[in-house]
């Protein structure tokens, strides 16, 4: 151990300890620490005295201001209420088809539609609501279960195969899988259902196979998709004559669809979205070409 | 390595190996239909390689008695390097991830390549492989200096180095096979948390057993701070990670807390972590290689120990701060903010102290990068703990919460603190350890400085302009009560401050790269006929009389 030595640089005496060379000055701690912990402490005082902050058996300070987040929470969603009551009520009153015609309910429903749809439909339905693999256009004109307003607003709260008690039931069965077609016997359906939209497609191999596709066709899938192949919108069965196509129109996406069945979820939104929400983006939809 | 062993330490050595063979092989066979079972073979394929090294030198003779007249270095020699090879692969990893944000296909089409199984090996491997190797590297280095005793044992030290690294690894191969405990910084499942706990042990008895020979009367400030970093670790690391595994076979388990319970424990564990990995340790760093480089003595004493004990109470207290506006009830929010309010005065006294402690050598701070590196590292601290603290006040909070202000601060406390500091340390001790006057080139730590800075600049600036825009657009209202933005308008207006952030990476990850190679040369430069003297020898006592 050294002895304290003067540090030429400050002029301070050193403590004595030494470590590898390493050496400390003696300095007093500079009175802006103690200012700012001082200050520091205070204020923490302070907000222990306003706020709710020490636990003490089963409770805890409740503060002298009396605050507390879920109240706090409350004043900004009754605010937030009162903004939105005004075409809250409008949109949950007035018949649809009216605000469709209503040139200022429509702006209104083109600028917080469109935020509704981007936060809550996009994700499946995309930015332009064109849909994708899987997941219906909304533009395109064709409806699964209907395009009127009440249909769309009643999809919109059950959801289709959600959670919903009342919801929207609809199953493409795994014709393949469960063992009710033959691989030949999808084949044979693969090329009828072609036929329906584009017969000009067909290979000579497929037509060969359309009469036994289409009596096939009649026993096993008319009864959702109709004698013709235009679907059912009582039970949600697709329009198989239209050329729109939620999970492919080619000979390998058929033939994959009666192997496996499809079952797509939408998920209803009564839990989510206000009925006046739903109503405006049932506009919304509507608004963006799709009409019935 | 080996042949600095002792014959007897070359035998335990082996035991050690086989006891890790059979571990993984038994981890192995319990968990062949599992993922786990991949873990297995890898520990006791390590097992198996690490008893080839052993046994390939056990016959070699005795090392050199001598050897207790000079510090062990083998075992930090090795961690420097491994920690760099870690920075690069870590901070490649991080800048792939924040290319994936501005081009989102830019991946392959498999599990272990999407962004949620990438993001936290780029942590992990940043946080640990990087920052723990630096730590432990460094802590047995200023640990024999400031004791002038050899360390406790040389066998110990392989242990925790090569264990450690063994953690490191399951967590970054887990993560990529899809393993995780969805802790944020505490993601390796229970497997590896106890595999780890193990390691820690050893790595704190030799700790203390080496202190307890020290030949100085005091304990130096960075031993207070190294050993707090390794104590309060060990207790965050076992408690936060307390869990149930599904079953002896399979890798995962469920968390001894539930809900709000589990919250809290996480960000106590998570805050901490911050504060005694990333800050306690680091400033174990700081206070050895900064006065060291300066040629200064600590400006003072007594704020050496006025800040000490200010961050390690301090610290314990905010982690609730991470959970504002939760469900969390309300006073612990509140208590949080308020312990976070007075941290940030401990926090700027140390970083103030290692300022005033450069006076005297500011020339040194100009002509010499490696010098710099360790000012801009105290700068940094400063401003990323003063950043912490207003962050903790819920008002702001409520506006920076789960923006990329976050990811910002963050990394200026781990780019501009954490790496800068560990930098200017690793550029100090390098030449030290294999016995240069100085390094391979100084005008590549002076590039690597440049870079290391602009990446930081333009990260930490790019962060909270996307942050702030982010929080503003979320919370602005329409008048009528709707929401002024959908969430996909936020995510679009980030783009432009994604790729700069993504720039910014790349210059960091272009410095670590430079300081690799700049390590690696000078390791490889010619031995000098007389090296400098750097240390003190240490202290030997006397054998005591038969």
């Amino acid at each position: 151990m050294t002895k304290p030595e003067r540090d030429p640089y400050t002029g301070l005496m050193t403590t004595g300890h030494e470590w590898n060379g390493i050496k400390e000055l003696m300095t007093p701690i500079p009175g802006l620490v103690k200012f700012f912990l001082t200050t520091t402490i205070l204020i923490a005082v302070l907000l222990w005295i306003l706020f709710p902050t020490w636990p003490y058996g089963p409770n805890y300070t409740k503060g002298v201001l009396g605050v507390d987040q879920r109240s706090l929470v409350q004043e900004v969603l009754v605010k937030a209420a009162s903004l939105r009551s005004v075409w809250e009520e409008q949109f949950t009153t007035t018949d649809m088809a009216i605000l469709e015609g209503d040139p200022d309910a429509m702006a209104f429903v083109r600028m917080h539609g469109e935020r509704l749809f981007e936060d809550n439909c996009s994700a499946c339905h995309g930015l332009d609501a064109a849909g994708g693999p899987g997941f219906p256009s909304l533009v395109d004109d064709q409806w699964l279960w209907g395009g009127d307003f009440e249909t769309i607003l009643e999809t919109l709260r059950v959801g289709i195969n959600a959670k919903h008690e009342d919801t929207r039931y609809a199953e493409m069965l795994a014709f393949g899988d469960e063992g009710m077609l033959s691989s030949a016997e999808r084949q044979a359906v693969t090329a009828y259902v072609i036929s329906l939209s584009r017969p000009d497609e067909l290979t000579e191999k497929q037509a060969g196979r359309l009469a036994e596709g289409t009596e096939l066709f009649a026993e096993n899938c008319a009864s959702c998709h109709g004698e013709d192949g235009a679907g059912s919108r009582d039970v949600g069965a697709p329009n198989l004559t239209d050329g729109f196509w939620i999970y492919g129109g080619d000979a390998n996406s058929i033939t994959a669809t009666l192997r496996h069945g499809r079952v797509g979820v939408m998920p209803y939104w009564e839990d989510r979205l206000t009925e006046a929400d739903r109503r405006l983006l049932t506009l919304y939809v509507r608004d963006l070409g799709a009409r019935d | 390595m080996v042949s600095q062993l002792t014959r007897d330490e070359r035998g335990s050595a082996m035991i050690l190996c086989v006891i890790l063979t059979l571990f993984g092989a038994t981890l192995g066979l319990m968990g062949r239909d599992d993922v786990l079972g991949w873990h297995g073979a890898l520990l006791a394929l390590s097992g198996m390689v690490l008893l080839f090294v052993v046994m390939n030198k056990l016959y070699d003779p005795d090392p050199d008695p001598d050897r207790v007249t000079r510090y062990y270095d083998d075992p930090t020699k090795v961690g420097v390097i491994v920690s760099m090879m870690w920075l690069v692969f870590a901070t490649f990893v991080g800048d792939w991830v924040a290319w994936l944000l501005v081009y989102p296909e830019a991946t392959f089409d498999a599990g272990w390549s999407s962004f949620g199984r990438l993001r936290p090996v780029h942590t992990t491997g940043v946080i640990f492989g990087f920052g723990g190797n630096a730590l432990i590297a460094t802590s047995f280095h200023v640990l024999q200096r400031t004791s002038r005793a050899r360390l406790a044992g040389s066998l110990a030290p392989w242990i925790v180095l090569i264990g450690f690294n063994l953690f490191c690894l399951l967590a970054v191969t887990g993560y990529m096979f899809g393993i995780t405990a969805s802790k944020e910084y505490a993601e390796p499942e229970w497997y590896a948390d106890l595999f780890l706990v193990v390691i820690w042990v050893v790595y704190f008895v030799l700790y203390l057993r080496t202190l307890a020979r020290r030949q100085e009367p005091h304990i130096y400030v960075a031993n207070w701070y190294f050993l707090a970093f390794i104590l309060v670790v060990a207790i965050l690391h076992i408690i936060n990670n307390l869990a149930v595994p599904v079953s002896l076979g399979h890798a995962k388990s469920y968390s001894l807390f539930s809900g709000v319970q589990d919250a809290m424990t996480q960000w106590w564990y998570g805050h901490n972590a911050v504060a005694f990995f990333l800050t306690s340790g680091f400033l174990g760093m700081l206070y050895y290689y900064l006065p060291r480089r300066a040629g200064r003595p600590i400006f003072s004493y007594r704020m050496s120990i006025i800040s000490f004990w200010g961050i390690t109470f301090l610290y314990m207290w905010a982690g609730s701060h991470h959970l504002h506006y939760t469900a969390l009830p309300h006073w612990v929010q509140n208590l949080g903010m308020t312990f976070s309010i007075i941290l940030v005065v401990p926090s700027w006294a140390s970083a103030g102290h290692a300022l005033l402690t450069l006076n005297g050598a500011w020339e040194k701070v100009r002509d010499d990068a490696t010098l710099r590196f360790m000012f801009v590292a105290a700068v940094f601290y400063g401003l990323s703990t003063f950043e912490g603290s207003f962050m903790a006040i819920r008002p702001v909070n409520s506006l920076s919460h789960y923006t990329d202000w976050t990811v910002g601060h963050v990394h200026a406390g781990a780019l501009g603190w954490v790496a800068m500091i560990t930098f200017g340390t690793f550029y100090t001790l390098v030449p030290m350890l294999w016995n240069r006057e100085r390094m391979y080139s100084s005008r590549l730590i002076e590039a690597h400085f440049w870079l290391a800075l602009a990446g930081t600049v333009i990260y930490v600036f790019a962060m909270w302009n996307s942050g702030i825009v982010q929080g503003l657009m979320w919370r602005a209202y329409a008048e009528n009560g709707t929401l002024a933005y959908s969430f996909i308008d936020s995510v679009d207006a980030m783009r432009p401050y994604y790729f700069a952030r993504a720039v910014g990476g790349f210059l960091f990850f272009l410095g670590g790269v430079i300081g690799l190679y700049n390590i690696w040369m000078t390791t490889r430069m010619p031995t000098m006929e007389k090296p400098p003297v750097y240390d003190l020898p240490p202290v030997v006592e006397a054998e005591p009389a038969e």
